[in-house]
């Protein structure tokens, strides 16, 4: 039977040390990977016949500016049907030059969810076909969900930020 | 037709039409764009175009305490909101790890099952229309509105219901709420079998659906379908199945799987699901007569932090009256987390990816939109076939577009 622990093991075999913060939230498997071996991961993953991870759930960022040379985060997450167990991964990036392979040769899916990271990150999924703004507008020049733009206008003073959340 | 020539665009010569279909066409059923390129009326190629109602949603959770986000999931998919509102509160639920009595999660799933019944009657009733049979739209509608009427019982409201609160409901279903719900199990079964008897052996929308916008299991999985469309491929993913949430073990129904993935499959897929869904319905009310006494009062967990106190307590107990103020400012902070929890919506599996770093409002939090992903498909799923097709597929798919652009 597939379980978190036969993952790790079998990842730490074929991936040795490249592969760190092995975690468990929630009783899902989560690691981190560098971004040159995303792509091989993702294809280790899909063609070993017991890891068996074909389906693509979800793909996203995560923007943290205080991890200065890797601030965004692109998270995967995996869904092994047959044994019905999920994994997710996270590649983090410069905000500099946040190059990531994409997964669209692998994963047709991969195909939007990529350009709204694009569009809300900036993150620059290599050799993606399409990589052009989803849905925001195409004139836009800056990626909005990145922390550095607040949503509520910094210069109002009636609304103290210690009442009202964040 | 293969061996069309696609000529430059400008060309005097160009022998092709470009179509805009949407965004604003009635036949799309929601706000997004495809330009079509036709040759007579058979589909070269098809360029999609979506955003129209983005409401940077992801953007504004940000800013936002955990219950004030629920009224912007009733808006992701708006034909089936208490589905988006119990997966969301489920979400956090996960995440402040809390324990919800039975009575609540039979109640929810009462709910959540009404919800899919609409949202699949609304979809299958379109296909008729777009295919030409406006009878059957019109003669189920007044059991939509049986629904919204439960709903409105429940929670007041309608269409975006915010149905129900961190670990429970806001109050116990009332006496009138059961009748309503056993009005609709009485009659609905009857109407249902008569819409089936409309469309299922119906030549004509037989000849127009079978074979229109098929897609194999492989490509369906590829291109992330999840839900009815991929069952309708052959794939029996269900999430209420293989990750049961709100006690879904319970229950006993099947997952009616197509084979071809087509228009006729994907409706035969949705209309066995509604009696499913009817089945978990009556085994849920069965499971919540059983309730006797102080039992049947329970309607939420105890989970004062989140969960907004009795008003007439807020007036006399200390306790209450801080929690309540925690809870309406916005003051309670919630513990580090990251989950990924999701739920069987009615297009397939609607995901909440959820990073709390320990604040008031979540650090990060991001929709996986079953539609935003399948809709890849659709320029490869109308391509080499008829217009009329393409709006047909269009509407099998059921495509939401508030749950689209999020």
């Amino acid at each position: 039977m597939l379980n978190n622990d036969f993952i790790k093991q079998k990842l730490i075999e074929k991936f040795s040390d490249q592969l760190t913060d092995w975690d468990e939230p929630y009783d899902m498997l989560t690691f981190t990977v560098p971004a040159s071996l995303n792509l091989k991961l993702l294809q280790f993953l899909y063609d070993d016949t017991e890891l068996n991870f074909q389906f693509l759930t979800d793909l996203q960022a995560v923007h943290y500016p205080d991890k200065k040379g890797a601030e965004l985060a692109v998270v995967y997450h995996l869904h092994n049907l047959v044994d019905n167990l999920r994994i997710r991964f996270k590649v983090f990036v410069d905000i500099e030059n946040p190059n990531v392979f994409s997964a669209t040769a692998l994963y047709r899916s991969a195909n939007h969810m990529e350009r709204e990271t694009y569009d809300f990150y900036g993150v620059n999924f290599i050799g993606h076909p399409n990589l052009i703004r989803i849905l925001n507008v195409e004139e836009m020049d800056y990626f909005p969900m990145r922390k550095e733009f607040p949503l509520e206008d910094q210069s109002r003073i009636d609304k103290d930020d210690e009442m009202f959340g964040r | 037709m293969s061996e069309h020539i696609l000529l430059p665009e400008g060309s005097i010569e160009k022998l092709t039409t470009t179509l805009n279909l949407g965004p604003t066409h009635p036949a799309t059923h929601g706000v997004f764009q495809n330009i079509l390129e036709l040759d007579g009326e058979r589909i070269l190629k098809s360029t999609s175009t979506i955003g129209y109602i983005h409401r940077a949603f992801e953007k504004i959770a940000e800013r936002r305490p955990l219950y004030q986000i629920t009224p912007l999931t009733d808006r992701l998919n708006y034909c089936s909101s208490p589905l988006n509102n119990i997966g969301w509160h489920l979400t956090c639920e996960k995440l402040l790890g809390l324990k919800i009595p039975k009575r609540v999660d039979y109640l929810r799933v009462i709910i959540m099952e009404l919800s899919r019944i609409s949202d699949h009657l609304i979809c299958n009733s379109i296909v008729g229309v777009d295919s030409g049979a406006y009878t059957g739209f019109l003669y189920v509608m007044q059991f939509r509105e049986l629904i919204y009427e439960i709903y409105e019982e429940i929670c007041g409201s309608r269409l975006t219901t915010t149905i129900g609160r961190i670990g429970g409901f806001e109050r116990n279903f009332t006496p009138a709420a059961f009748q309503k719900i056993e009005k609709f199990l009485k009659e609905y079964p009857k109407q249902l079998k008569e819409f089936e008897n409309l469309f299922t052996r119906n030549r004509i929308f037989m000849d127009r659906t079978i074979g229109c916008g098929p897609i194999s299991a492989e490509r369906a999985l590829n291109y992330g379908f999840t839900g009815p469309n991929l069952r309708a491929a052959g794939v029996d993913y269900d999430v209420r199945v293989h990750t049961p949430y709100s006690s879904y073990q319970d229950f006993d129904f099947i997952i009616p799987v197509g084979k071809t993935g087509d228009c006729y499959d994907r409706f035969l897929v949705r209309n066995e699901e509604m009696w499913q869904s009817l089945s978990i319905i009556k085994q849920a009310y069965e499971k919540v007569k059983e309730f006797k006494g102080a039992d049947a009062e329970v309607f939420h967990a105890d989970t004062p932090a989140y969960y907004l106190p009795e008003k007439a307590d807020v007036y006399t107990k200390m306790e209450a009256l801080i929690y309540h103020f925690k809870i309406v400012m916005g003051e309670i902070e919630m513990p580090i987390g990251e989950v990924y929890s999701s739920i069987e919506a009615a297009n397939g599996e609607l995901g909440f990816y959820l990073i709390s770093d320990g604040g008031r409002t979540p650090y990060r939090l991001h929709f996986r939109r079953p539609c935003f992903i399948y809709y890849q498909a659709f320029e490869e799923l109308v391509k080499g076939g008829m217009l009329s097709d393409a709006i047909i597929t269009m509407s099998s798919l059921n495509l939401i577009a508030g749950e689209m652009d999020a």
